[in-house]
C-alpha cells in the first residue's frame, strides 16, 4: 500500500498571535441516516461506541468522537489506522436501515489553532459568535472560513481544531497564518 | 447584515453563511399551464419596501433550505421556518402584526 500522508505534511507555524499546525492524519466517516430512527440510534452507537451528540455538538470518547453535522449527517473521527475496521463495523450494524457511511479521511485536512488568541483569529474568519459564553469546548460548527467551508471543535479553552477539504488545505494554513500575523490580536472577548 | 437562525440545525450565523434562494411560496405553472401563468411564474415578483418572504439555504452549514421572513428596509428578521411549508406559518404572520401593523405580502396580511 502507498505511504499516507497528510495535505500540508504536517506544517506548523508559530510567528504570530497563535500557533497554527496542521494536525497528523485522521479517520473520518461520514454517516448519513435518518437520525431519529430508533435502529439507526442504536447502530451508530453500538458500532461507534459514543454516544450520539446533539444539535451543534460533538461527543468524544478515548480516540473517538462523533460529530453533528447536520440532522442526517454525522462525521465520526477515530484513529486513522481502524478507519476500515471501523467502517465495516458501522456498515454491518446500519446493513439493515437506509444509511450510509462513507471513510472520507483523505478527502480531508486537519488544523489546530492554540494559543490564548486563538479565539481571535477564528472570530475573523468566521461568520458566527465565538464568544466564550456561546462557542465553548464540546460544541461542533459547521460554517465557513473565509471563502471555504470549514468545520470547528475546541478540545479544550485555547485550542481550535479545524476540518476543510483537502484540496483548499494550502489556502487553509495561509488563510490562518494571516489571520494570526503578529500585533494582529482583536481583543474583543 | 442579516443574522438568520436555520430552522432546521437551529444555528445561528450572518448571511454569508447562507444563500439567498429568491421569493417564497411560488406556485409552479408548468407544462399545460397558459402562457400568462407560465409568464407570471417565471417572471413576476414581489419587490416590497419592507416585509418580505423567501427562501434561504443554509448553504455553509447543515445544507438545508428553509423559509425567512424579513424587512427589506430595516434588515430585521422576523423568523425562520421549515422549507416544507406551503403559506407563512400564523404565529410569524401575527409576530409581524405585532411589529408592521397593517403588513402585506401577496395575499398574506
Ligand atoms: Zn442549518
Amino acid at each position: 500500500m502507498s505511504n499516507a500522508v497528510s495535505a500540508m505534511h504536517g506544517a506548523t507555524w508559530s510567528d504570530g498571535i497563535a500557533d497554527i499546525a496542521e494536525a497528523p492524519l485522521q479517520g473520518m466517516i461520514t454517516l448519513r441516516a435518518d437520525m431519529k430512527d430508533k435502529a439507526v440510534k442504536k447502530a451508530i452507537a453500538a458500532a461507534t461506541k459514543v454516544e450520539m451528540p446533539g444539535p451543534g455538538q460533538a461527543n468524544g470518547v478515548g480516540d473517538r468522537g462523533l460529530c453533528w453535522m447536520s440532522p442526517d449527517e454525522f462525521l465520526l473521527l477515530c484513529p486513522y489506522d481502524t478507519v476500515a475496521a471501523d467502517l465495516a463495523r458501522i456498515q454491518t450494524a446500519l446493513a439493515k436501515t437506509h444509511a450510509l457511511a462513507v471513510n472520507v479521511s483523505d478527502a480531508r485536512a486537519l488544523f489546530r489553532v492554540s494559543g490564548p488568541a486563538a479565539r481571535d483569529v477564528m472570530a475573523k474568519l468566521a461568520p458566527v459568535d465565538l464568544s466564550p459564553a456561546v462557542f465553548q469546548p464540546g460544541m461542533f460548527r459547521r460554517t465557513r472560513l473565509a471563502q471555504v467551508a470549514a468545520a470547528f471543535w475546541m478540545p479544550n479553552a485555547d485550542t481550535f481544531q479545524i476540518v476543510c477539504f483537502r484540496s483548499h488545505a494550502q489556502y487553509m494554513f495561509d488563510l490562518l497564518k494571516t489571520a494570526a500575523r503578529k500585533g494582529s490580536k482583536v481583543g474583543a472577548f | 447584515m442579516l443574522i438568520l437562525t436555520c430552522p432546521c440545525c437551529g444555528q445561528t450565523g450572518e448571511e454569508t453563511e447562507f444563500h439567498a434562494g429568491g421569493e417564497a411560496h411560488l406556485k409552479r405553472f408548468g407544462p399545460g399551464s397558459s402562457d400568462d401563468d407560465f409568464q407570471g411564474y417565471l417572471f413576476m415578483r414581489e419587490n416590497p419596501k419592507g416585509v418580505h418572504f423567501e427562501r434561504w439555504r443554509h448553504v455553509y452549514g447543515c445544507g438545508k433550505w428553509f423559509h425567512a421572513a424579513r424587512c427589506t428596509m430595516t434588515l430585521e428578521i422576523f423568523g425562520t421556518y421549515p422549507a416544507q411549508t406551503l403559506e407563512p406559518p400564523k404565529d410569524l404572520c401575527d409576530k409581524i402584526s405585532g411589529k408592521r401593523p397593517g403588513w402585506s405580502w401577496r395575499t398574506f396580511s
